[in-house]
């Protein structure tokens, strides 16, 4: 008779079976398949793509499009810069050593260096820089103001009131309102100047300036030659007691060459030598009468 | 002999191995059915009772966290048959245990019910060298014991001390450290035939698994099935299963006595299929459902029916009484209980002092059983189940897994045996690089 069913199939896994399927339950085989062969499939291909110069390339260059693309938004543009809080003069000093071209990216300007190079301009006390929105580039500046003049080597030249220079001078006549100092090493001792400055207010109208003399003490200039000599230490009272003998004995208007206060316990004045003559002249006279 | 040793050597090594690595099988290689369970192992005895409780058989331990039962194929009498198909019945059920534990299975422990198993009685005596007895003496007093003729083709399955005496005092277990002049020992060896087990071996290799342990059905049940007191005062343990039956006799927890009789539930099987004219699966499906030992009044009533695909109405519609059907099944059942209790007899189980006699196995599901044994081998008989091991599936915990449970106890606490200890210094070859290591060792 005909076998009506076909026979049952086997359950028994082949011998083949059975080994994948204890190979596969080991679990050092199963990590390395399930982790180690994808990772090495994406490493090995990516290594196989990259192995070709061009295609290095035209990645690289790709990126740096997408890069390119998303920086130069116009929310990243930065169209033009303002500067706040500097003279005509140091306005355009600024926009020469910052040689911007606008309209440029935002992240193409390094502002750190461009801060320093401000900083750097000896008019710029301090400067801040911050791309406002709207793509404007500020720039706040605070100015150095001039306080002194001072003849230095290389002209006249504008201190302010710590001493640091500000800028060139092209004539004394332009910034009269200003006292002048000279000699060597005053520019390092604007300050002490400046305190001069104040105290020889009364006689200002006759000051030409201070001369520093052997950098360490300072001389009073005044017109029609005469000085006034400083001592080293506290000048300042020396000053005002010059000033005090010239408010009680209109002293300075005499004929004098200088008035020396380098001894406090000694001042001396030295004539002008007709003065000197005259004096004596007057001596004379006033010996003979006595005389004759 | 030196074989031997170094195989069973190789085999405890291998258990300590898969014991390191916290996964072993075990697979219970029966006539009707083949069991795999995969076992895992928590640290070594990371349960430690407090004092007088025990670590629960020791099975604290583990957790059962695969089983798979497959049909067996190709096994007779507990004994390999056709080793291909045996040897696809095997994969069969350790991918499904695998596949159910989520990991792979290097090492098995197998066990076996067939292969003739015998029993010998050993017993060696020495004297000590110093009055304290130590492991080196105890190896000594078991290499004493005098190796009975086995015969050939057979193998030594188990080699286990049950009984140490020192001077007068018998009764020891645990001998070392103790004073006396003379250590005696009772060993109870248990051969099996070789053949079984190389078919065995071959069939577990070619499975790519590692033996990690062989042991003797009819004694791993006894270690699942026995309650301890049972075990301590002298029981015996019969596994009825599907091709042979297989008996231990156990005292002061020690196997004394196993043996097997060739005679299982598939001849009750056969006897019904033969007695009805009915296909072997028809037979072991209405043993399953309707058999019984004891027929009543009620039985001469209920109908069973049993189909056919002949096409002939009278064959397929044909339907029998269940006392026909227990009328087949009893003497067969009988059979098999007589040839046990000869076997009980032979072995002097009456001069035990307790004779619990605990049935086990899938034939010990029979209804009635248990009155028909106590008419054969003795009043106290009862039903035993195996020990529930923790993780073990509900399907798993019947009588028909008794063997395999006692394999996982087995597992985690092998009872000592004879390779266990060292081979005493003098029984090594002459000029043997481990004997000079030994002498250095035992003189500096």
């Amino acid at each position: 008779m005909q076998q009506v069913t076909p026979p049952r199939r086997d359950p028994a896994p082949s011998r083949w079976a059975y080994r994948l399927n204890r190979l596969w339950l080991t679990p050092l085989f199963r990590v390395l398949l399930r982790t180690g062969l994808p990772a090495f499939c994406v490493v090995f291909g990516a290594g196989v793509w990259l192995s070709d110069q061009g295609r290095r390339d035209d990645l690289g260059a790709a990126i740096q499009n997408l890069r390119r693309s998303v920086e130069e938004r116009p929310e990243f543009m930065v169209k033009l810069m303002a500067i706040e809080g500097a003279s005509a003069e140091l306005d355009e000093d600024i926009r020469e050593i910052v040689p911007v071209d606008f309209p440029v990216s935002s992240f193409d300007l390094d502002l750190e260096q461009m801060l320093q190079t401000i900083s750097g301009l000896d008019a710029v006390k301090s400067a801040h820089l911050r791309i406002r929105p709207g793509g404007i580039l500020s720039v706040e500046v605070t100015e150095r103001t001039p306080a002194i003049i001072w003849r230095g080597p290389a002209g006249l030249e504008l201190l302010d009131a710590e001493g640091h220079r500000v800028g060139p001078l092209q004539a004394r006549a332009a910034r009269p309102d200003l006292p002048v100092i000279a000699g060597q090493g005053a520019d390092g001792q604007v300050a002490q100047a400046l305190e001069l400055v104040a105290a020889a207010r009364p006689i200002a109208h006759r000051l030409r300036g201070f001369e520093r003399m052997g950098g360490r003490r300072w001389d009073v200039v005044l017109d029609r030659g005469q000085r006034i000599l400083l001592p080293e230490g506290d000048p300042i009272p020396a000053l005002e007691r010059v000033i005090a003998l010239d408010g009680a004995e209109d002293m300075l208007s005499r004929d004098l060459l200088a008035v020396d206060m380098r001894n406090s316990a000694r001042p001396t004045l030295r004539l002008a030598p007709r003065a000197v003559e005259e004096y004596r002249r007057l001596q004379l006279i006033e010996a003979g009468a006595t005389n004759g | 002999m030196t074989d031997l040793y170094q195989s069973q050597c190789a085999m405890r090594r291998m258990r300590k191995q898969a014991m390191d690595r916290g996964v072993i099988a075990i697979l219970d290689v029966g006539t009707s059915k083949i069991a795999c369970l995969v076992l895992r192992f928590d640290g070594t005895d990371r349960f430690r009772g407090a004092d007088g409780v025990g670590s629960l058989a020791g099975q604290s331990s583990f957790r059962v966290i695969g089983a798979a039962t497959t049909r067996s194929r190709g096994v007779r009498f507990g004994e390999i048959d056709a080793m291909n198909e045996t040897e696809r019945a095997i994969r069969t059920a350790v991918q499904a245990a695998q596949k159910m534990a989520n990991v792979r299975v290097d090492h098995v422990i197998a066990c076996l019910s067939g292969a003739a198993p015998r029993s010998y009685g050993l017993d060696g005596a020495v004297e000590l060298a110093d009055s304290l007895v130590s492991e080196q003496d105890i190896a000594r007093a078991l290499a004493s014991c005098e190796m009975p003729d086995i015969g050939d083709g057979r193998e030594v399955l188990h080699a286990q001390p049950v009984n140490f005496a020192l001077d007068h005092r018998s009764g020891l277990s645990d001998p070392r450290g103790q004073i006396g002049n003379r250590l005696s020992v009772d060993m109870h060896l248990l051969t099996a035939e070789a053949g079984a087990l190389r078919n065995l071996l071959h069939c577990i290799k070619r499975c790519d698994l590692e033996l990690a342990g062989l042991a003797s059905s009819a004694y791993v049940s006894g270690i699942s099935s026995l309650v301890e007191d049972e075990q301590e005062l002298g029981a015996a343990c019969i596994d009825l299963g599907g091709g042979s039956t297989g008996l231990s006799i156990f005292i002061k927890k020690h196997m004394i006595y196993a043996d097997s009789v060739r005679l299982g539930g598939d001849h009750v099987t056969q006897d019904i299929s033969k007695g009805l004219q009915v296909p072997l699966a028809v037979a072991e499906r209405v043993k399953t459902f309707h058999g019984g030992v004891v027929a009543t009044g009620m039985d001469d009533r209920e109908m069973i029916e049993v189909g056919g695909e002949t096409g002939d109405y009278e064959h397929d519609r044909r339907s029998f009484s269940r006392a026909e059907l227990i009328g087949i099944m009893r003497p067969r059942v009988e059979e098999i209980l007589e040839d046990v209790r000869a076997r009980l007899d032979a072995a002097g189980f009456e001069h035990l002092p307790s004779q619990q006699i605990v049935l086990t196995g899938g034939g010990s599901q029979i209804p009635g059983l248990d009155g028909l044994a106590s008419r054969i081998l003795g009043q106290q008989v009862r039903l035993g189940r195996p020990l529930r091991v923790q993780g073990l599936p509900q399907a798993a915990t019947g009588p028909a897994f008794a063997s395999a449970v006692g394999l996982c106890l087995f597992a985690a606490h092998p009872q000592d045996e004879w390779w266990d200890f060292d081979i005493p210094a003098e029984r090594y070859p002459a000029r043997s690089l481990r004997r000079a290591v030994r002498w250095f060792r035992d003189n500096w």
